[in-house]
């Protein structure tokens, strides 16, 4: 197969492909880096080239970028926390067999189907609300006074919902790795006398790092881009404004796509710093 | 300490009776076998003395103590498996002192028994390694030395060798045998290679679909098989078996020689067995014939050295009359 002939063949072939890909990366972000160095507002018709790095300086700046970068940064951290530690007691409870293995694995995945901004309005009027929400009755039920969970606590309320909706995620990714651990293994630490704790800190979790690190990587690489559920619950209100919806806002509110797109490569630096320093961990681990 | 008493033990997987009721004594410092085909439960029982699977009938007694409900790790036997189940990400040094660590040895006294087995296994040069930076060999002895070290009453060993090629199989067998006689530790051994059992049993315990067929040293077994299972089963190359007239001669159901003792002729023998070779399988020490004959089947025959006789070539075979096994229609000995 891998003849010289076979494998130009195949270039030529999936050219089309790799320059569609390369095009709609490449020119989407070619233009973002041109706006962010012109004084662009639409509305009122300000098109001025050349305005050097004053974009840049003027978006961080602002006392509002370094909250937006410490949300954001909060927000994934946290999303990421709970989504692990879940995710890890969840898949080993769906490895133990138990009846109705199938149905209960399906319904554990179901939220990953659910779009954000339907998971999110959901959230918002069904749990969240304050009069009508389920936890505002449970609440009263306990005789205690509900909670406005998206005005008192609006960064942890985003957190908990973008967090159900990646649980599935990271259990699936970390139910295949544990299903893939030999069972032999768990035997001989028994026979070792490890105890089911002793089982799971040096045999389960060692064996889970490579894919903890992946589920890391991938989900760190979608959170930094969250942006729906903000925007159908606080509209980036009460400390909720992250990166992201700051350069929404300074293009779509603000008009300003100059200031915008300045930010929006700055977005892209922080992203590839992220993936970068990620990388190297998932590949030290990979490596193992 | 080690003996292990099985009382009426058997196990079932839902409506399949893998191995049913059996009783079988181990005493204290013996190298036992379990040898038998594939499927016929000898991992089970295995990990029935282990504690790993619960019995569902019978009684299971390490030292003359009930141990039928204690778990794994207080029945103080160590397990080598067959895939090793080394810990991956612990080096070989924590590998052997997992064992200790989690029974909460001093970390001192730990080093001083993981050096310790280490060299008694050639490993010392090997412990900052991970096990995937190990031979096949290598590792085996990593999952042997994590069993020395926690000084068990008995080691089980489920096919510890079949991963091995044949040189170092060779070899590792040697290096069990030795062991159990620095160690003088109970072991039972489970393989399906009738070598294996041969070469390193005190007892051989022949096992067939969970029914132990014969219990006994292995001169014991070759010379005095309680069956034709257990006959064709020990020994290589396999018994002959022959059925028809020249059985009921010997007042039998089916007779059975050995290809070793039957002598091979060029030269027409007067009441010996005709035949004409099939196939010549030289090992240089031996000359294993196969020979097609006209009442009797196909028989092996074991020569020693080099014998003259090719593919097509007419010979004939002198049975060891005294060597001759007799069985009834149940495949019993006939005594
Ligand atoms: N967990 C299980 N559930 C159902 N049946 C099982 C289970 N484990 C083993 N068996 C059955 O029990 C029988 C004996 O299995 P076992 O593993 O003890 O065989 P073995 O003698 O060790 O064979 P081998 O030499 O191939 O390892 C087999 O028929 C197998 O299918
Ligand atoms: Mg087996």
């Amino acid at each position: 197969m891998a003849t010289q002939h076979s494998r130009s063949a195949a270039r030529f072939m999936i050219s089309p492909a790799v320059i569609l890909l390369l095009g709609w990366m490449l020119v989407p972000l070619i233009m973002t880096l041109y706006f962010s160095f012109l004084d662009y507002r639409p509305l009122r018709g300000i098109f001025d080239c050349c305005v050097g790095l004053e974009n840049y300086s003027r978006f961080m700046g602002s006392s509002s970028f370094w909250d937006s970068v410490t949300t954001t940064l909060s927000m994934v951290g946290g999303i990421l926390a709970i989504t692990l530690v879940l995710g890890v007691l969840l898949s080993l409870l769906l490895d133990q067999p138990i009846w109705g293995q199938g149905i209960v694995r399906i319904l554990v995945i179901a939220p990953f189907f659910v779009m954000p901004t339907v998971s999110a309005l959901v959230w918002k009027n069904m749990f969240m609300n304050p009069v009508n929400g389920l936890l505002a009755y449970l609440w009263k039920f306990m005789g205690l006074q509900p909670i406005d969970w998206l005005s008192e606590m609006p960064l942890f309320s985003i957190i908990v919902i973008v967090s159900w909706q990646w649980l599935p995620f990271a259990t699936l990714i970390l139910l295949t790795a544990i299903q893939s651990l030999d069972s032999e293994q768990i035997e001989a630490a028994e026979m070792d006398g490890a105890g089911s704790l002793s089982r799971f800190v040096y045999i389960i979790m060692p064996h889970l790092a490579r894919a903890i690190t992946v589920v890391i990587l991938i989900q760190t690489i979608f959170l930094l881009s969250i942006f729906a559920e903000i925007f159908v619950t606080t509209g980036g209100a009460f400390g909720t404004r992250t990166l992201t919806y700051l350069i929404y806002q300074r293009i779509i509110e603000s008009q300003n796509i100059g200031l915008g797109s300045a930010g929006g490569i700055f977005a892209v630096i922080l992203a590839n710093i992220l993936a970068i320093f990620l990388m190297r961990i998932v590949g030290k681990n990979l490596d193992a | 300490m080690g003996s292990i008493t099985l009382r009426k033990v058997s196990k079932s997987f839902g409506a399949t009776q893998v191995i049913p009721p059996l009783d079988l004594e181990i005493n204290d410092g013996e190298f036992v076998v379990f040898v038998g085909p594939s499927g016929c439960g000898k991992s089970t029982l295995l990990r029935l003395i282990a504690g790993l699977e619960d019995v569902s009938s019978g009684m299971i007694e390490i030292d003359g103590a009930d141990a039928t409900l204690t778990p794994p790790a207080k029945r103080g036997l160590a397990m080598v498996f067959q895939s090793y189940a080394l810990y991956p990400h612990m080096s070989v040094r924590r590998n052997i002192a997992f064992p200790l660590k989690m029974a909460g040895v001093d970390a001192k006294v730990a080093e001083e028994k993981v050096t310790a087995a280490a060299s008694v296994l050639n490993l010392t040069d090997y412990l900052e390694r991970k096990p995937g930076q190990l031979s096949g060999g290598q590792r085996q002895r990593v999952a042997i030395g994590r069993a020395i070290v926690r000084e068990p009453k008995a080691f089980l060993f489920d096919e510890p060798l079949s991963n091995l090629d044949a040189a170092l199989r060779v070899n590792m067998r040697l290096e069990i045998s030795e062991l159990h006689q620095d160690l003088a530790t109970t072991m039972i051994y489970v393989t399906h290679d009738q070598v294996e059992a041969m070469t390193m049993a005190d007892k051989i315990v022949v096992l067939r679909a969970g029914y132990i067929e014969q219990v006994g040293s292995p001169l014991e077994l070759y010379n005095n098989p309680a069956n034709r299972f257990v006959a064709g089963f020990i020994g290589s190359p396999k018994m002959n078996f022959i059925e028809g007239e020249s059985a009921a001669r010997h007042k039998a159901h089916a007779i059975g020689i050995r290809p070793e003792h039957c002598a091979l002729s060029a030269e027409k023998v007067a009441g010996a067995w005709e035949g004409t070779v099939e196939v010549a399988e030289h090992l240089g020490s031996d000359t294993f014939f196969h020979i097609e004959t006209a009442d009797k089947g196909v028989l092996t025959v074991r020569a020693i050295g080099e014998f003259g006789l090719r593919h097509g070539d007419k010979c004939w075979i002198t049975p060891d009359e005294s060597r001759i096994h007799r069985f009834d229609e149940d495949g019993k000995t006939i005594g």
